[in-house]
């Protein structure tokens, strides 16, 4: 029990240095493990994008493709599924509900997507969280639009504001004939619907009754209580997102759906894809591990430099304690058990940081980044970090103690400061 | 643990001496030339010896050698009835523990410890010479009381907090703890102002005497050899040579 103590004290004695170093310690390992936080975190988050929808449907190209346009409307399609398909499919027995997705239109940055009004009950993000009103209501006319808590909190709308949706994505050419009306805006929840302009199906096909192949039809203007007046059954739509009555039918109604003859389709399994494309963008992740990795390195480094540094002025506290009869081991034994200490509290305070800090900026960072970090005890991953972290400390330490142990046996009780 | 070596004892005489030296040579390991000779030096069980020499004659490195931090290259050191050289590294750090009481010329203690702790530190280091002290804590501050310390400046304060005279005197009662048969000073008083050197050499010898302990000093200052039982120079029983550089 002496040994502890003696560490102890000593490093009570010299806390400044110490804590700094601790201090060192605990910023490294915060960081270390508040980037493993948020990569879970986001990589979570990124699973948590779509849920409950068992496939995704759209015209034949690359599943991430798909993915990318229906879900992150990142992208563009480069083929439509018609109606028929469209129709063709949601009379299969295995499907439970289908929701379509029309895209092609913008507002002022934000994409417009055309879609039923079961999207807002379909639409499941972070394992099974439905979508809510922070205002106003779902569309019910025509010519009613739900804006995303991006889009609303970027332009300043709330409900009954008029917008106008411009034709295509980056045009100059805007469907100012036919207005829409804000009539809700969705609380926000940290996925592309936040930047999403929701209209009906029949809306999209409204604003485009006059034009053909991107402009107006010359001397054709039909307004907007004749278009209500007409036929808006769409030709196309853009994607469908598909729940299936059993689970097990999933399989069976996406073999069916890709080898459909009439059109080539493509149905992808959401958080299959989603998988994938984190594999695409997991490059970014490991490097940002290996760069708080080094930070803790650092940290053990700098530890290392402090112990060594004050080794000069502690020849004669060895001396003393070999005098009283402590082997040059036990000087060894003193000062890695000292770096081991700091390092434990490094680590410590380090947790303490993280939980803290996690605590404090939780909600910020859901709010900001559209990542959830989940306050959860630390993993078995963390513990082994932790652990690690220690056990480096000792290592590093070994070469001061080592150094140490050489001057204890070469010092005697002579000390040749 | 080391037992003392029967068959030594008696080709002694009976009783084992403190202190025996022959044919001693030993040479710092590549650092300098300096080298020393003791073709022989013995002290007596309880005997107080002074022993004067001016610094860097080769005091401390003779000292190192009888309380075995160091080896001798050549001749033996024996210890209170034990051969040092028939020990391992560890059993000699651990007879030093039991047997051996040093105190230095300055810096003595450990500054981050209070002087209890200085105290019984080497307690933790010598299991027999803690069972001899009933109660340590009793023990250090009976010594330091007979050395003139007051309880609360030996059991409050961190040691660095203290005066030299009070670090020395903290010092002898750590030497003193667990009656070692020997105590070996370095130039304990070295230190301190001329008045409170007496001083201080009372006290030490005293409780010395009170434990029956022998007491090796080494000192430049011929002053203090007063009340010793043997005087002598170490020129008288060491050769040292010193080479160019």
């Amino acid at each position: 029990m002496l040994l502890p103590a003696l560490a102890w004290q000593s490093l009570l004695s010299r806390r400044i240095t110490v804590g700094l170093t601790i201090f060192a310690i605990s910023l490294s390992v915060a960081l270390f493990l508040g980037v493993e936080k948020v990569r879970t975190g986001a990589k979570a988050s990124f699973a948590d994008t779509i849920s409950d929808t068992d496939l995704i449907v759209g015209a034949r190209s690359g599943g991430v493709q798909l993915l990318l346009y229906s879900v992150f409307r990142v992208g563009n399609a480069t083929n439509n599924l018609t109606w028929e398909s469209y129709q063709d499919i949601a009379a299969r027995p295995e499907v439970e509900w289908i929701v379509p997705i029309s895209l092609g239109d913008s507002h002022r940055g934000f994409r417009v997507m055309g879609t039923s009004a079961e999207f807002f009950d379909r639409y499941k993000y972070r394992g099974g969280r439905g979508l809510e009103m922070a205002e106003g209501a779902r569309f019910d006319d025509l010519f009613d639009a739900v804006v995303g808590a991006d889009v609303a909190a970027e332009l300043g709308y709330r409900t009954d504001q008029q917008i106008v949706v411009a034709h295509g994505l980056a045009s100059f050419t805007e469907h100012d004939d036919k207005p829409f009306r804000v009539s809700g805006v969705l609380a926000r929840t940290g996925t592309p619907v936040d930047r999403t302009v929701f209209v009906s199906l029949e809306a999209i096909e409204a604003i485009h009754v006059d034009w053909k192949n991107g402009a107006r039809i010359p001397g054709q203007q039909v307004g907007a209580d004749a278009v209500r007046q007409m036929e808006l059954t769409p030709g196309a739509v853009t994607a469908a997102m598909i729940g299936t009555t059993s689970r097990l039918q999933i399989f069976g109604l996406q073999r069916w759906i890709n080898d459909y003859p009439e059109e080539p389709l493509l149905a992808i399994l959401p958080g299959v894809t989603l998988q994938e494309l984190w594999d695409l963008i997991g490059v970014a992740e490991t490097a940002l591990v290996g760069v708080s990795a080094m930070v803790v390195a650092t940290a053990l480094l700098g530890m290392a430099a402090m112990i060594f540094s004050g080794l000069a002025e502690r020849r004669r506290e060895m001396a003393i304690l070999r005098a009283v009869g402590a082997r040059p081991w036990t000087i060894l034994a003193l000062l890695s058990l000292e770096a081991l200490l700091m390092a434990a509290l490094g680590v410590l305070l380090g947790m303490a940081l993280l939980y803290g800090g996690l605590f404090a900026f939780r909600g910020w960072i859901d709010d900001s980044f559209g990542i959830y970090l989940r306050i959860t005890a630390p993993s078995l991953r963390e513990l082994w970090v932790m652990g690690l972290v220690l056990v480096a400390a000792l290592v590093v330490s070994l070469a001061p103690a080592w150094r140490a142990y050489r001057m204890s046996l070469s010092d005697g009780m002579t000390v040749r400061v | 643990m080391a037992q003392p070596d029967m068959t030594r004892i008696e080709a002694a005489g009976g009783r084992p001496e403190a202190i025996r030296l022959e044919t001693l040579r030993f040479a710092w390991p590549g650092r300098t030339s300096f080298r020393l000779e003791v073709p022989e030096f013995r002290v007596g069980r309880g005997e107080k010896v002074f022993l004067l020499g001016e610094s860097g004659t080769g005091k401390s490195t003779l000292l190192s050698l009888i309380c075995g931090i160091n080896a001798p290259d050549r001749g033996s050191v024996m210890v209170d009835g034990t051969a040092l050289a028939d020990l391992s590294a560890p059993a000699r750090d651990r007879f030093r523990a039991e047997r051996i009481g040093v105190i230095f010329q300055m810096f003595n203690l450990l500054p981050y410890a209070s002087p209890l702790e200085n105290i019984l530190l080497p307690l933790s280091f010598a299991p027999d010479r803690r069972r001899r002290v009933t109660d340590p804590r009793a023990e250090a501050l009976r010594l330091t009381g007979a050395l003139g310390l007051q309880d609360d400046l030996v059991t409050g304060a961190r040691a660095a907090e203290l005066s030299i005279g009070q670090q020395q005197r903290v010092a002898a009662a750590r030497a003193l703890i667990g009656a070692p048969a020997l105590i070996v000073a370095d130039e304990p008083t070295s230190a301190l102002d001329t008045a409170r050197q007496g001083a201080f050499l009372d006290l030490l010898m005293t409780q010395a005497e009170a434990q029956g302990a022998t007491l090796l000093m080494v000192s430049h200052d011929a002053r203090l050899s007063g009340r010793f039982d043997r005087v002598l120079d170490l020129s008288e029983i060491a050769m040292t040579t010193r080479g160019a550089g």
